[in-house]
């Protein structure tokens, strides 16, 4: 008997119902009432953590002919992913209130968060293709949403190369349809444990190309630092967080279940990409001026910090766990980092922060937090994640691979005191003047949030078990 | 009781931080009273010390992160206790001391209160992710004050303590997620893995672990040849820093070593001690001659941290080698180590507070500068001279006993190496003897003309540091009677 009952869905259809009313809604409201979708939108998102959270302690569930499940890791995502939007909702006023088209971009917002939810639940590669251009095509738009020189070339950037990889990405669902006779998970593992392994390589690599682009993890990583960059820093904010919670999930439920029984190696084709996606990530920060540039290429080598655990999936049992919790640790220290760059619009360089503590103590005091907090220092959540991460990466076998993400947390270190360090300085600020207080306050709650977190892991830990 | 000693200091800096509009001396006396409540708080805790059969007083064990077995369990024994209290007194000395700083005063003290707990809490940890957690912050906030009110260069020799640290902290990370592997059911907590002894007979494991805790925590201490960090953070940090650097977070490193390492890998331990002894010896001899080679007072003093935390790192090695019939010799060992720690924090901070005296007077620690002192400032001279002479380990003082113990009981095991170290001393005396000629002696010089005595807070500050110094010289059994038994529980768990 199928089960078709949309009440378990609830959670997305929250944010598609407010996305398809949001739209409409605006396109009636004048321009200055514009921010009634935002608060739909908000609404929404709060909606969508409390019917998560209400459902958090049923059995594990597939709905409709197996195709999307509903357990700890989707119902993380949908959390995670609701926390983030709505974060990022409380950056937005200072850059897009006003704007044009304002009620669009919270639209655009709260379709690609529920694409990335849609990724992390889906158990089908068809309904995983489709949530993956639901995820993607609307970044396209945002990415290019304030129409300068800069957020155009990004935006092209972003959907050439995504147009490229999700092709890859369709091509090989094709390959492992045809060779595992079946799209949805259960049936798709046992069809390649039989069919001829250079088939199903080919087919997982082309899949994978997708995902990783998507988690902005190298290979497929050129888009991150241009969007970052060239994108509103709010946008940026949202881009660089929120698909890779579900992208991650979605390489961990494909790692884990039906590419574990062929006869690819999956294990250390993820460990391959997380070393090089975090040594490459690592070093190509290490010198950047720009700081939305830097955090770019520092969320680039965090991917590779949360595929240690995904690469562990099928060693430890402590993966799951240890990603999830990466996961939410990651999306709102890193939205804390970008919110203090979005409080500052005037601030480019990493020489535009000197001396910020003088002027703005608790601003400054949120981006240590944030950045100590996205090397690991305790007691934040990432330290937590990434303890997790480790000890899930160690049982797991990969002593190598863990061994190299500590190397690559403490060169880490560098370019990130490279932006704490003339912040902290006793001088006076002459390079950002304005402050947007909402984003400053955002960035606080982001940095409370983190060190929160961090000290409720073990509440936190054993509800993602 | 024990969190409330942990915790205070952490509670005031807060109050500190949000309350607004204080004047300076308001927060400088927050300050100091904050401090001295705390150490009111930590005498009152060695008056009621009376161990269990667990062998720790006022422990708390309460869930933390269940899932991974790691809980919040502190307690005292015999080693932590004096720590403790050496943790309390060094800051109450330096909150004393730093009445003059006028520089961001209110965020100087915040800083100094969280390091404060961040140090206790890390001596009363019994699990290893609190541990680690102290242990990391100690580095974040070490690195604020270096940076923050270092001298010209702190910038660079902040940004290289904290890299190099943070490199040490996170080996320790791996050692510890290792121990937490090893062991069924995994646990994080440091008395049930002493209990278990995970890594018995296992070879590679073993020494892979010991390797990665002993890198961690050999930085920290810091051992040749990982030592080159702290010259500089020395130099470059303030006064009341390089104190709390040298007094307390050196420590870490040896702390660690007797109560993770010996008890969690005590086979590993025993089969690898003599690396540990040589790289012991190496830092008693090397850190003494570089530092007979400095000109400058305040690198001079930081090389002999190598040199008196090279002694610890002996005395544990040797305490590997004994063989298990000479258990009296290790557990001298082991107490030996644990006053060595107290000792040279006692005697060291007051070295670098009076060093931070110098600089204030004369604007540089160059010695050659200076000449003829004891004439002008002749209490400077004394305390000077009086906390040189217990660095150099002469009867009377805390250095004697330490050393003593650590050279009686390591004899046995290493008789070569201890003699080797044993020149240690002389290299010491002689270094001290002549930065006392130079600066002391002769016709008066000096930078900036008239040199003026130690004032009130200096006194107060750096005084009760070097009574306590010859307290522990001339009585030593209120500090060994509570160091001894806890020796004698870690050496038995090694010589098992």
């Amino acid at each position: 008997m199928m089960d078709e009952n949309p009440l378990a869905l609830l959670p997305e259809i929250l944010l598609i119902v407010a996305a398809v009313f949001g739209l409409l809604l605006g396109s009636y409201l004048p321009r200055q009432r514009q921010w009634l979708v935002r608060f739909v939108a908000a609404a929404a998102c709060a909606g969508t953590i409390i019917a998560t959270v209400v459902v958090w302690f049923r059995p594990d569930l597939t709905v409709f002919g197996d195709s999307y499940v509903v357990d700890v890791s989707t119902n993380a995502t949908r959390i995670a992913v609701a926390a983030a939007v709505l974060l990022v909702l409380c950056l937005a006023p200072g850059e897009v209130a006003g704007a044009a088209r304002e009620s669009e971009w919270y639209v655009l917002v709260l379709l690609a968060a529920v694409g990335t939810i849609a990724m992390a639940g889906a158990n089908d590669l068809m309904l995983l293709a489709a949530a993956f251009l639901l995820a993607s095509i609307p970044l396209y738009a945002l990415a290019g949403f304030g129409k300068d020189a800069l957020g155009t070339e990004a935006a092209l950037k972003y959907y050439l190369l995504g147009a490229l990889l999700g092709v890859t990405m369709l091509g090989g669902v094709t390959v492992l349809f045809g060779v595992g006779g079946a799209t949805t998970y259960a049936d798709l593992g046992e069809g390649i444990g039989k069919a001829p392994g250079a088939a199903v390589a080919v087919g997982v690599i082309a899949l994978m190309a997708g995902l990783l682009f998507k988690a902005g993890a190298v290979p497929a990583h050129f888009w991150v630092p241009d969007v970052a960059e060239g994108a509103r820093p709010v946008v940026a904010a949202f881009v660089t967080t929120v698909p890779k919670i579900g992208a991650v999930v979605a390489i961990y439920r494909l790692v884990a279940g039906p590419l574990s029984s062929g006869s690819v190696d999956t294990m250390l084709l993820i460990a391959v990409v997380a070393a090089v996606t975090m040594t490459l990530g690592n070093l190509a920060a290490f010198f950047q001026d720009n700081v939305r540039r830097l955090l770019a290429y520092s969320t680039i080598s965090q991917v590779g910090y949360l595929l240690v655990g995904v690469a562990a999936a099928t060693g430890s049992e402590l993966a799951r766990p240890s990603v999830l919790l990466y996961l939410l640790g990651y999306a709102i220290t890193n939205v804390g980092a970008f919110a203090v760059v979005c409080a500052l619009p005037d601030a480019v360089t990493l020489d535009d922060y000197r001396g910020l503590r003088r002027g703005h103590r608790w601003l400054a005091l949120s981006l240590v937090v944030c950045l100590l907090g996205l090397v690991g220092t305790p007691p934040t959540v990432v330290f937590a994640g990434k303890l997790t991460v480790f000890t899930a990466g160690l049982d797991a076998g990969l002593g190598w691979l863990v061994v190299l993400a500590a190397v690559n947390t403490v060169a880490s270190l560098y370019y990130y005191l490279r932006w704490i360090a003339p912040a902290m300085r006793d001088a006076e600020m002459d390079g950002a003047a304005v402050v947007r207080p909402r984003a400053a306050i955002t960035a606080c709650v982001a940095a409370a949030a983190s060190l929160g977190l961090g000290l409720l892991t073990g509440p936190l830990l054993a509800l993602v078990r | 009781m024990l969190s409330m000693v942990v915790f205070l200091p952490l509670a005031v800096a807060a109050v500190l931080v949000l309350l607004p509009r204080l004047s300076d001396s308001a927060v400088r006396w927050i300050w100091i009273a904050a401090c001295a409540a705390d150490l009111i708080l930590v005498v009152v805790l060695w008056l009621g010390y009376a161990p269990s059969e667990s062998g720790f007083s006022h422990e708390v064990n309460r869930r933390w992160i269940p899932s991974v077995s790691s809980g919040y369990h502190i307690g005292v024994d015999g080693m932590s206790l004096p720590l403790v209290a050496l943790t309390s007194g060094l800051f109450l000395a330096c909150a004393i001391y730093s009445a003059r700083e006028t520089r961001r005063v209110r965020a100087f003290a915040a800083l100094f209160l969280f390091l404060e707990t961040v140090c206790l809490g890390l001596f009363v940890s019994l699990d290893l992710i609190l541990f680690f957690v102290f242990f990391d912050l100690s580095i974040v906030g070490m690195y604020f004050v270096i940076a923050g009110w270092g001298h010209r260069d702190a910038a660079r020799a902040a940004l290289k303590f904290f890299l190099y640290t943070f490199l040490g902290s996170l080996a320790l990370l791996l050692g510890f997620i290792g121990l937490y592997l090893a062991a069924t059911p995994h646990t994080f907590d440091i008395v049930e893995l002493s209990r278990q002894n995970p890594l018995a007979g296992k070879g590679l494991a073993g020494a892979l672990i010991l390797l990665a805790l002993g890198v961690g925590l050999a930085i920290k201490t810091p051992t040749v040849p990982f030592h080159t960090w702290l010259p500089p953070a020395h130099t470059e940090a303030p006064a009341a820093g390089s104190a709390i650097l040298a007094g307390v977070l050196l420590k870490m490193g040896t702390y660690g070593f007797v109560r993770i390492v010996m008890p969690t890998l005590p086979d590993t331990w025993r089969r690898y001690a003599l690396v540990f002894v040589v790289v012991g010896v190496i830092s008693v001899i090397y850190g003494a001659l570089v530092a007979l080679a400095q000109r400058d007072f305040k690198r001079m003093i930081a090389y002999t941290s190598v040199n008196h935390m090279g002694y610890v790192i002996l005395a544990v090695g040797a305490a590997g080698l004994v063989a298990s019939s000479a258990e009296q010799a290790r557990h001298l060992a082991i107490t030996g180590a644990v006053t060595q720690m107290v000792s040279h924090g006692l005697i060291t901070g007051a070295l670098f507070l009076l060093a931070g005296a110098l600089y204030d007077r004369g604007g540089t620690y160059e010695m050659d500068s200076y000449s003829g002192l004891a004439a002008q400032a002749p209490r400077f001279a004394g305390l000077t001279a009086i906390a040189a002479f217990a660095s150099l380990g002469l009867p009377g003082f805390s250095g004697f006993i330490a050393e003593f113990q650590i050279f009686t009981g390591s004899l046995g095991g290493a008789p070569v190496s201890t003699a080797v170290a044993f020149l240690g001393i002389l290299i010491t005396a002689a270094l001290f003897l002549r930065a006392l000629q130079q600066m002391f002696l002769g016709e008066h010089r000096s930078p900036n003309g008239a040199f003026r005595d130690v004032t009130a807070p200096e006194a107060a500050s750096i005084v009760p540091l070097l009574v306590l110094a010859v307290l522990i010289g001339l009585f030593p059994r209120f500090l060994l009677d509570v160091i001894e038994p806890a020796a004698r529980a870690v050496s038995a768990v090694v010589g098992r």
